[in-house]
């Protein structure tokens, strides 16, 4: 048993941490957050130069291979750090690439998003399927030695900013994975609560091109929502620790009836209660990242990683709106990073399936076995 | 035992029922129901209409437009305007100042203010909280000096909900900085918001919302005459209207409506089953534990006005009560609809043009972010708990 990181990973981590402490400082993302297109390029850049974007990414593309554990240091700086970037959506989709794609497929977009140049998005969620993810109503039909997709893909973050899309779709075989120009695309483009970009993604008769077997997708599918669920719950992790740094700095500071709030042992109990669900959510999101990489089967990997989204949904909650309680009428405000953090936190709660979700999932796990 | 409203008030029900499907504007409805923002004309626009049938300030001694309800009218009145959609009466005026006034005003401010404010001819505000007073409001620092016929006013308010609408500011400021207690150096006073020296400044929300300010006095000249009670008595006012009869902490009305369209809004949101998510056993259950929260408050609201009729005496830390549980199920409610919507209320705006957004199930995640304010103002409900524990329990 070794819950450290290795040195590497800790190099990387603290490499990554202080980058944003340095740069995306709560000031200069309210800039990035403002701007037309919603992110920075010159982030990218870094990110890249960092080694972060050809994380997931086998060594033979220019990546370094590694797993989902490596991801747990970068995604909770993120997560401390509210990163808008779309560096999960884009990280998912190219290592679902990276497992499913041809040689050919590789080798001409990895090295790409390696070096920082490309951006991709996984567009698997539907307007009537909720968290289901094989519950898929886009068609794919055969045109030539291509395909042609047509469907609606809804609340796909990091489309605007990405390539190509990853685009699940269903043909006569079932559940087919397609890669597609998003440029080829029609997209409804929006501001998430997150204040990150996504967009609604219209296939009409869209080119595309068939990743991995045809009809053979849900495995691959899962594996990939897994493999992001691990990636989010890092990341919650980091903007957990955040809100309960913040809020216990607001108690120490805060006076009211001439002594500091946190001298009332009701917010203590609050602010005590805060830091248990964190340091149990970190705990899930070590199991979970771990299970990713290293589970014996399908089975034992989604059960943990359903374990761990239910815990740091709840907890995400719960932190979350304890923070700004606890900040009384300045936790509601949109100048208090705080504020931000709860709604990354909201977000994060029912993102990759919410608590209920993976309730169902687990207790359906648990019944097969 | 009998838990039923008598024929009388139920006739009662039926006839502010009927009364206000005919007389709230369909529009408004609309906008209420769409969680749209409501502009200043919104708000005085349904406040007129209550004023000209004479229903906008029922718990007003008659003879300033009151229309002598019993405890039970009045808030059976209530419910049934929280429950049909109507827009909210702004309580500043009606809720805070105007029985302030009548309580502890002159008869010349009572004449120059209660009309006005009936008639929803001038619109107020509440300047009590300053950055450093929130819970503690007695340590409030906002100094009114006394010069001559005149007060000078030098401070700052905080959290000033809707001062940007405001032509008058209801304040507590601190006119003897070397009185004895904290409590005893401050007053209750009355101030012109178009008086030179003030500046609004607002303070966005997490939502993204303008509702609240800043309000910065600088040297602002207030005459005497807007003084309410002694100088140095302002908390003995505040307490009075904190203790002031509020039947409708729990907003028991709004939340039996929300509660009603949730389930119109779940039974048309698939689950991931592709069946409606209100047939989800998950999402049923949460939904259902809500619903039996707010029936207990109901009843318990009930049992509170049932004593309070009879024994003729004000509520005193049940107001507590109703606002901890009223405020908990506004926030669930609200949690529940964002839920209900699952990853589709994500996206809360267009990013360019407004073409094909959906603009309801955008507005679900902020409105959840926006009424963690609930359980906030107002006194908070730590501060809420403070007073049971206190005045209920002598602890
Ligand atoms: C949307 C909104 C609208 C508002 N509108 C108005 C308005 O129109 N006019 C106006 O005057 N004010 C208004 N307020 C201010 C509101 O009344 C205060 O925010 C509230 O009193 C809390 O004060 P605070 O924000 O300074 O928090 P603090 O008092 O600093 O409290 C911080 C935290 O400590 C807790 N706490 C404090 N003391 C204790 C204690 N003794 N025991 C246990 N816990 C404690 C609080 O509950 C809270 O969780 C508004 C606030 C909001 C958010």
């Amino acid at each position: 048993m070794n819950f450290d990181y290795s040195e590497e990973q800790q190099l990387l981590a603290d490499a990554v941490r202080r980058y944003l402490a340095k740069d995306y400082g709560f000031e200069a993302r309210k800039k990035i957050v403002a701007s037309p297109e919603g992110w920075s390029e010159a982030v990218w850049r870094q990110l890249a130069e960092l080694g972060l974007t050809g994380l997931p990414i086998p060594a033979e593309y220019g990546g370094f291979g590694g797993g989902a554990v490596d991801m747990i240091g970068p995604m909770e700086a993120a997560g401390e750090a509210l990163l808008v970037e779309p560096y999960a959506a884009t990280m998912v989709a190219a290592r679902l690439l990276a497992r499913a794609g041809s040689e050919a497929q590789k080798r001409a977009i990895l090295p790409q998003v390696v070096e920082g140049r490309l951006r991709l998005a996984f567009a698997c969620l539907e307007r009537g399927a909720r968290h289901d993810l094989s519950r898929i109503g886009t068609r794919a039909r055969r045109a030539g030695d291509g395909w042609r997709l047509s469907g609606e893909k809804v609340a796909v973050v990091g489309a605007p900013a990405a390539a190509r899309l990853v685009v699940s779709a269903r043909t006569e075989k079932g559940a087919s994975l397609f890669l597609v120009e998003a440029g080829e695309t029609k997209q409804r483009p929006c501001v998430t609560l997150d204040e990150m970009r996504a967009a609604d993604v219209l296939l009409e008769d869209t080119r595309a091109e068939l990743l991995g077997a045809e009809g053979e997708a849900m495995p691959w599918i899962e594996e990939a929502a897994d493999f992001a669920t691990a990636l989010v719950c890092a990341e919650a992790v980091g903007a957990m620790k955040y809100a309960c740094d913040a809020t216990l700095e607001y108690l120490k500071t805060r006076k009211q009836f001439g002594v500091p709030i946190g001298s009332f042992q009701a917010l203590q109990h609050r602010m005590v209660d805060m830091v248990i669900a964190t340091e149990q959510a970190r705990s899930m999101a070590c199991l979970a990242a771990s299970k990713v990489d290293g589970a014996a089967d399908a089975c034992e990997r989604a059960r943990a990683v359903s374990a761990a989204k239910i815990k740091i949904s709840d907890a995400a909650r719960h932190v979350s709106q304890e923070s700004v309680q606890l900040h009384g009428g300045m936790g509601m405000s949109e100048e208090m990073k705080v504020s931000h953090t709860f709604r990354r936190l909201t977000v994060i709660a029912g993102e990759w399936g919410d608590a209920e979700h993976h309730l169902a999932r687990f207790a359906a796990l648990e019944a097969a076995r | 035992m009998d838990l039923n409203y008598s024929k009388e008030e139920l006739a009662f029900r039926d006839e502010v029922r009927g009364w206000i499907a005919e007389n709230l504007p369909q529009d408004l409805r609309d906008k209420v129901a769409n969680y749209e923002e409501l502009s200043k004309e919104d708000l005085l626009r349904w406040h007129r209409i209550l004023a000209k049938k004479g229903w906008v300030a029922p718990h007003w001694p008659v003879e300033w437009g009151g229309t002598g309800w019993g405890v039970v009218e009045r808030y059976i009145f209530e419910e049934e305007c929280g429950y049909a959609g109507a827009p909210p009466l702004v309580p500043f005026g009606l809720m805070m100042c105007g029985p302030v006034l009548l309580r502890f005003g002159t008869e010349a401010q009572k004449k120059r203010f209660l009309p006005r404010i009936y008639n929803g001819d001038d619109f107020w505000c509440q300047g009590y909280s300053e950055p450093g007073s929130g819970s503690d409001l007695a340590s409030l620092k906002t100094r009114a000096e006394r010069r001559g016929d005149r007060y000078i006013v030098n401070g700052q308010k905080i959290w000033t909900t809707l001062g940007h609408y405001a032509d008058w500011i209801f304040c507590l400021v601190r006119t003897d900085a070397n009185a004895a207690k904290k409590q005893e150096g401050i007053s209750f006073l009355l101030i012109d918001m178009k008086s030179p020296g003030i500046t609004v400044r607002p303070l966005i929300l997490m939502d993204g919302g303008h509702e609240v300010n800043e309000v910065f006095f600088d040297d602002v000249e207030v005459p005497v005459e807007n003084l309410v009670y002694e100088e140095g008595k302002g908390w003995t006012v505040a307490k009075y209207l904190l203790g002031y009869e509020r039947l409708n902490t729990g907003r028991i009305g709004a939340s039996k409506r929300e509660l009603a369209r949730l389930k119109e809004f779940a039974a048309r949101q698939p689950g991931d089953d592709g069946r409606p998510i209100l047939e989800d056993p998950r999402f049923r259950d949460k939904l259902t534990r809500v619903e039996v929260e707010l029936a207990a408050l109901e009843i318990t609201n009930l049992r509170f006005l049932d004593r309070m009729r009879r024994t003729g005496q004000p509520p005193g830390a049940e107001v507590s009560l109703l606002k901890i549980k009223g405020t908990e199920i506004q926030q669930a409610i609200t949690e529940l609809f964002m839920q209900a919507a699952g990853p589709l209320a994500r996206a809360v705006r267009p990013a360019d043009g407004a073409a094909g957004f959906d603009r309801f199930t955008g507005v679900l995640a902020p409105r959840y972010c926006n009424f963690r304010k609930t359980t906030i103002y107002a006194g908070s409900n730590e501060i809420q708990r403070n007073i049971i524990a206190k005045m209920t329990l002598g602890l």
